[in-house]
């Protein structure tokens, strides 16, 4: 129960009067009194940060041990194998290279035409309407779990004219699967985390800064060429690696556009292309597999790959840290 | 309680017609004896006319900004645009490099000509390469200190001609802007780690690298400290042998110190337009006599 009904505005206090000496913070009435319920307001908010300390410090911790407690060079280095036998089934090498693959396949796309993106509806924007459409599907692509990208995927990309991008079988029919399918959805999957930051950081410039190049008679292609996207960088860059961070630990995709097959499955013996018109896996499906809910029933694998996959995760996060907090451009405002 | 009493509200005429005092007329046999420190007058014969502006209104939407205001911008003069806030004056300066027209509410109507052409008829780029602005914070390009001025001599974003070629250009700019002594052993730092008075003299180098007629400056001391302040006001007095200075303050002691020349503005309206000294210490309308003593502003 507290003092005074909630209703009831305090009085404000006694205005001490012209020559007195200045009011002394400790004096009754002016001393800080905090409500109960603000008390326990201020003890949920400590708890609840010191409880999310402790949630990410037990997971770090735990993920820690049990893959230092599995992880061998020999998992690192060689290929899985089909074998009920843990000691024949091979190491992790395939889903590590497939994760690095997807995930460079993925910024290549989502970066360029999230810069873009960005860039048109910051320093454009026009018409409005237009905009405001862009803007909303950005919001949408971003709204979209990801399995259900990976099902539209499959949808599309089976269509006969998407048949360069992976296998086809004898009859004409096309699979579907293949790193460039998965690199195309895993694209729109980090795109609007592209265009948010490049767009944020392109509208913290001063419009000054726009004005002083054309004051010197410079159009607008070339402002935002050697001026703004330069100003912008530190802001692509952080925007480029929370989407690689996205794309490194999604999982409906690679089971459904990749075919999550064990090994690199190469389409056709062209080097790099046949690859990746190719089907395979990454360190997210390799986890599921062998996870007491997968097939390959092998959790000290599962455990280590995702030793592996978190280390991947939280060495980007450090890097987008490194990126934003580095020399941070300031303009006087 | 304290009992409120409203501070004394001086009105003053809204619709008188601007004063004009014609140069020739201002300047008498020896000069009017200045309270502040001024620098040498230019040399009679120096002064040359750059820029006329006739009958130039600017509305943004429905609100006038410049009402049918006409003005001469001289090379060996600065001409020193005083006021206070919201009337019109720096709507005016962005006007003369047609920077206003990037604004998409305004209309202007009105003529402005450069060197006698109508600047609407002369290339966007061409105008604003003859006429130089520099802005109310200092905003140097997130390069170095060197690609900054290079990059108005450079075309369209690209990197030709190359560093060697442009180098005399870029330091003879650095050193009109007095900042060369200064950065020419970090010509390659990042030009935002300059203090803020250095990045605002690089602002006005990258300016002059053009080789601009006229130099616009929009309050450029405004973010700046008084040491700093200072040697803008100097180099402005140095520069303004060379090409046409227009000054926008509303500091009244700044433009009593650089200027030669005062057009007074209110609400839009060109309200007195004269030598320096006569505005200062003779105006003739009533509301620049209550403007430069303070009575309001």
């Amino acid at each position: 129960m507290s003092a005074t009904p909630a209703t009831t505005p305090a009085p404000p206090p006694p205005a001490p009067p012209a020559d007195a000496p200045p009011a002394q913070v400790e004096a009754p009435g002016y001393a800080p009194s905090w409500s109960v319920g603000d008390k326990i307001g201020v003890g949920l908010a400590w708890f609840a940060g010191l409880l999310l300390c402790v949630i990410a410090g037990s997971i770090v911790i735990y993920m820690l041990v049990r893959g230092i407690q599995y992880v061998s060079f020999d998992l690192l280095t060689k290929h899985p194998q089909p074998s009920l036998d843990q000691s024949k089934s091979g190491g992790f090498l395939d889903p590590i290279i497939g994760t690095f693959v997807l995930t460079i396949l993925g910024t290549l796309i989502a970066a360029p035409l999230g810069v873009a993106i960005a860039v048109w509806l910051s320093e454009y924007g026009k018409p409005a309407w237009l905009a405001r459409a862009v803007e909303s599907g950005i919001e949408i692509v971003a709204g979209i779990p990801s399995i259900v990208l990976a099902i539209f995927g499959l949808l599309v990309f089976s269509n006969a004219a998407f048949g360069f991008l992976s296998f086809t079988a004898e009859g004409g029919a096309v699979f579907g699967r293949s790193f460039f399918t998965a690199g195309a959805m895993m694209g729109l999957l980090a795109l609007p985390l592209v265009v948010g930051a490049t767009r944020e950081a392109l509208q913290a410039i001063p419009i000054h800064v726009r004005e002083a190049s054309y004051a010197l008679g410079k159009d607008r292609a070339s402002t935002i060429r050697r001026v703004l996207l330069p100003a912008a960088r530190p802001g692509i860059a952080t925007g480029t690696s929370l989407g690689m961070g996205r794309i490194a630990g999604d999982t409906a995709i690679v089971v459904i556009l990749l075919g999550a097959s064990l090994q690199l499955q190469e389409e056709n013996s062209f080097p790099i292309l046949g690859d990746l018109k190719g089907t395979g896996s990454t360190l997210t499906s390799y986890v599921y597999n062998n996870s007491p809910a997968g097939e390959g029933n092998a959790p000290e694998k599962a455990y280590a790959a995702a030793f592996v996959l978190l280390a991947i995760v939280i060495l980007l996060n450090f890097a987008v840290d490194l990126i934003s907090r580095r020399r941070k451009v300031s303009w006087q405002s | 309680m304290a009992e409120l009493t409203p501070p004394p509200v001086r009105r003053i005429a809204l619709d008188a017609d601007p004063t004009v005092i014609p140069p020739e007329e201002a300047i008498n046999g020896n000069g009017h004896a200045s309270a502040v420190r001024r620098p040498e007058a230019p040399r009679p014969g120096t002064v040359l006319e750059r820029m006329r502006v006739e009958e130039l209104s600017v509305a943004y939407g429905s609100k006038l900004a410049v009402n049918r205001v006409s003005i001469e911008v001289n090379r060996g003069e600065v001409l020193a645009l005083i006021g206070p806030s919201g009337c019109g004056k720096t709507t005016l300066l962005r006007s003369l490099n047609r920077l206003v027209d990037g604004t998409a509410s305004a209309a202007r109507s009105g003529r402005i000509l450069l060197d006698g052409n109508d600047i609407d008829f002369i290339d966007v780029t061409q105008l604003r390469r003859q006429v130089g602005m520099v802005f109310q914070q200092p905003n140097p390009f997130p390069m170095s200190i060197f690609d900054n001025i290079a990059y108005g001599l450079r075309e369209r974003g690209s990197r030709k001609p190359s560093k060697r070629a442009l180098e005399p250009a870029v330091h003879s700019a650095l050193h009109r802007a007095g900042l060369l002594e200064e950065v020419k052993d970090d010509l390659q730092h990042p030009a935002l780690r300059l203090s803020g008075g250095q990045q605002q003299r690089l602002c006005i180098a990258r300016s002059l690298a053009v080789q601009p007629e006229v130099l616009l400056l929009d309050e450029p001391c405004s973010a700046l400290d008084p040491i700093s302040t200072g040697i803008i006001e100097e180099l402005i007095a140095k520069l303004r042998t060379e090409i046409a200075i227009v000054i926008v303050t509303h500091n009244l002691q700044q433009a009593q110190r650089v200027a030669d020349r005062v057009a007074f503005m209110y609400l839009g309206d060109l309200v007195e337009y004269g030598a320096a000294e006569q505005v200062f210490e003779a105006p003739q309308a009533m509301r620049t006599r209550d403007y430069v003593t303070g009575a309001f502003g």
